[in-house]
């Protein structure tokens, strides 16, 4: 480009500012970069400190005050259990309420109530849905202290918004077009959405949803509210025995001054904590990938 | 078939009203949750305000629930989620704008495929991981390299994390309105002879202000209510910060509102006393304060969707 061959003006606008946009472009691309490298250096140490301690047997012991004996069971398999239960409750309800509003609801007052709603939910902190967690089912329902159920259940409540908004973008997605020839062949409305519709959405529902279920892993300030054990020895046998999670788990070691604690246990259960969620977030984007190459 | 059947029409129909209002209970149940959530909030906090006064309780400088003598003053836990909050605003603010101009202004688009993912993933990684990476490393790191006496328990790393975590969140909702901003006003200016500097700072991001603004809200208010990071990492002393002494208001522990919540949630008052229900009491002045920051959010953002729609 003829403007920068160097004829800059006299009074050197166009070098000034050259120079001021190189900068600038490099101070941006280093804001982008900090957060992402610094991250990266955090996962690389403690994925260095967790060597030697994530073993078979860490990941099949029950916790013990000795470092070296400690195990991670009963949280992953707490963990594993409150999420199966979250996914039984969250997907139907999201379902259900993306439909509803999607397909069903009119632009008016009360349908942008309710959106309006959800998106307010969603900002809601965590431990805020704790103490209702703590009030409604613990209390007002009496279904225990830090029981499974109602860890599941005020989990739940905190991603059903999530999945919601996730689950109407995917029904959103479904071309007019193809409900248009549902109907044009005589089909109901619930036909149209269960035979065309919903078959439709679905793979991007999943995504959205197992998603969901990857921040539900790792929440933790609900579960300290409705008063879960950090700390369990067995495994959970019913819907009201009460649970441990691995991120409460690994909250209740992070305050052990021990270093075996420190840099060496809790590193462990980190690890442990971040290859689930990556499996799930992993088996939501090959659902993702899979559904693209597809259309 | 060579008769259409029409015998089932009346089932057909009973069923899509069924169902209909099956799909209605399911999208109402998000307003209940509000309600629920409201409702549970109250019901403690009004008996907690039975026992404490609320001018007490708003006005009061000591939080002491558990240890004589007993004092319910909130100020000192909201100051420490002031400093929080102060902190990681200087941490995500301004990495978070930068971030959202290189993506929209300079980025290839292929750049952009693998970094907006990537930094999607600041927002992912539980909290709980944040709060034990700010209490080994950070806290450590910035001890040996920085010539301050660092508590182990202190705001500073605890502002770092929470920074770095809400940067995606900035970013993300700063780039939608950048890239919402007409094209027409990028080609004026080039027209006109100004770098992409100029164009960025002068003219993308002033068009661009009120979905900026509204991320830095959005960005804040969640920032106030994060929990796990500053439960573990910024201690348990509530105490009244001095603004005018940003070495004291970093460098010591503090205790926001929400760590103050676990506290009182992991001991052993389980029960019907003043301490138990000041949880609600706390809860409740964290659930309004976010509340009506979502809403400001919330309304700025729905104003420049109207302006470049």
């Amino acid at each position: 480009m003829a403007a920068d061959t160097g004829e800059t003006p006299a009074d050197g606008f166009g070098r000034v500012s050259r120079t001021k946009d190189v900068a600038f472009r490099l101070l941006a691309l280093a804001a982008t970069l900090v957060g992402i490298v610094s991250l990266a250096a955090l996962l690389l140490n403690v994925a260095v400190d967790a060597v030697g301690w994530l073993d078979w047997q860490f990941l099949t012991n029950p916790p013990h005050p000795n470092p070296y004996e400690a195990g991670f069971l009963p949280a992953l398999v707490g963990s594993i259990a409150i999420m199966l239960m979250i996914a039984l409750v969250t997907f139907p309800l999201g379902v259900g309420a993306a439909v509803y509003l999607e397909e069903y609801a009119n632009d008016g007052y009360l349908t942008r109530f309710i959106q309006l709603n959800i998106a307010n939910l969603a900002g809601v902190p965590s431990v805020v849905y704790g103490l209702l967690g703590l009030g409604l089912f613990v209390g007002l329902f009496n279904i225990g202290y830090g029981s499974v159920l109602a860890a599941a259940f005020t989990i739940a409540l905190l991603i059903l918004p999530i999945v919601i908004i996730s689950a109407q973008e995917a029904i959103r997605a479904v071309p007019d077009s193809q409900r248009q020839a549902s109907y044009g062949m005589g089909a109901t409305k619930w036909q149209t959405i269960r035979n065309v519709v919903l078959p439709r959405a679905m793979p991007g529902i999943m995504t959205g949803t197992i998603l969901a279920l990857g921040r539900a892993i790792g929440e933790t300030a609900p579960l300290i509210m409705i008063a879960a054990p950090t700390t369990v020895f067995g495994l959970p046998n019913s819907f009201f025995s009460k649970v441990s999670a691995m991120p409460l788990q690994i909250y209740n070691w992070a305050s052990y001054p021990q270093t075996e604690f420190q840099y060496g246990v809790v590193a462990a259960g980190v690890v442990t904590l971040l290859v689930v969620l990556l499996t799930i977030n992993s088996i939501a984007i090959v659902i993702r990938n899979r559904y693209q190459q597809r259309t | 078939m060579s008769q259409p059947d029409f015998s089932h029409d009346g089932i057909r129909t009973a069923r899509g009203i069924a169902f209909r209002y099956l799909f209605m209970l399911c999208a109402l149940l998000s307003i209940l949750t509000t309600v629920a959530i409201i409702l549970t909030l109250l019901i403690d906090a009004v008996d907690f305000f039975a026992q404490v006064s609320l001018v007490d309780f708003l006005t009061g400088t000591r939080w002491s629930p558990t240890n004589e003598p007993i004092a319910f003053g909130v100020l000192p836990l909201i100051s420490g989620t002031l400093v929080i909050t102060i902190g990681s605003a200087l941490v995500a603010l301004p990495i978070g704008l930068l971030t959202a101009i290189y993506l929209s202004e300079y980025a290839s688009d292929r750049r952009r495929a693998y970094l907006k993912p990537a930094l999607e993933v600041l927002a992912g990684v539980p909290t709980v991981v944040y709060g034990y990476f700010a209490l080994v490393y950070v806290t450590p790191a910035i001890d040996a390299i920085l010539p301050v006496d660092l508590s182990t328990f202190n705001a500073l790393s605890a502002s770092i994390m929470v920074g770095i975590m809400i940067i995606p969140m900035v970013s993300s909702i700063s780039e939608d309105a950048m890239s919402a901003v007409p094209d027409s006003l990028r080609q004026a200016s080039y027209g006109l002879g100004a770098t992409k500097f100029t164009v960025s700072t002068s003219v993308v991001v002033p068009a661009a202000l009120s979905g900026i603004f509204s991320s830095f809200i959005l960005a804040l208010s969640r920032a106030i209510g994060e929990t796990m990071i500053v439960a573990i990492a910024a201690g348990q002393t509530p105490r009244m910060i001095d603004l005018t002494d940003p070495a004291g208001m970093f460098l010591d522990s503090i205790q926001p509102m929400t760590s103050a919540m676990v506290q009182i949630g992991t001991g052993d008052i389980v029960g019907q006393g003043p301490a138990y229900k000041s949880l609600f009491a706390v809860g409740l002045t964290l659930f309004v304060i976010t509340f009506v920051m979502n809403l400001i959010s919330e309304l700025v953002a729905s104003r420049y969707r109207e302006v470049y729609r």
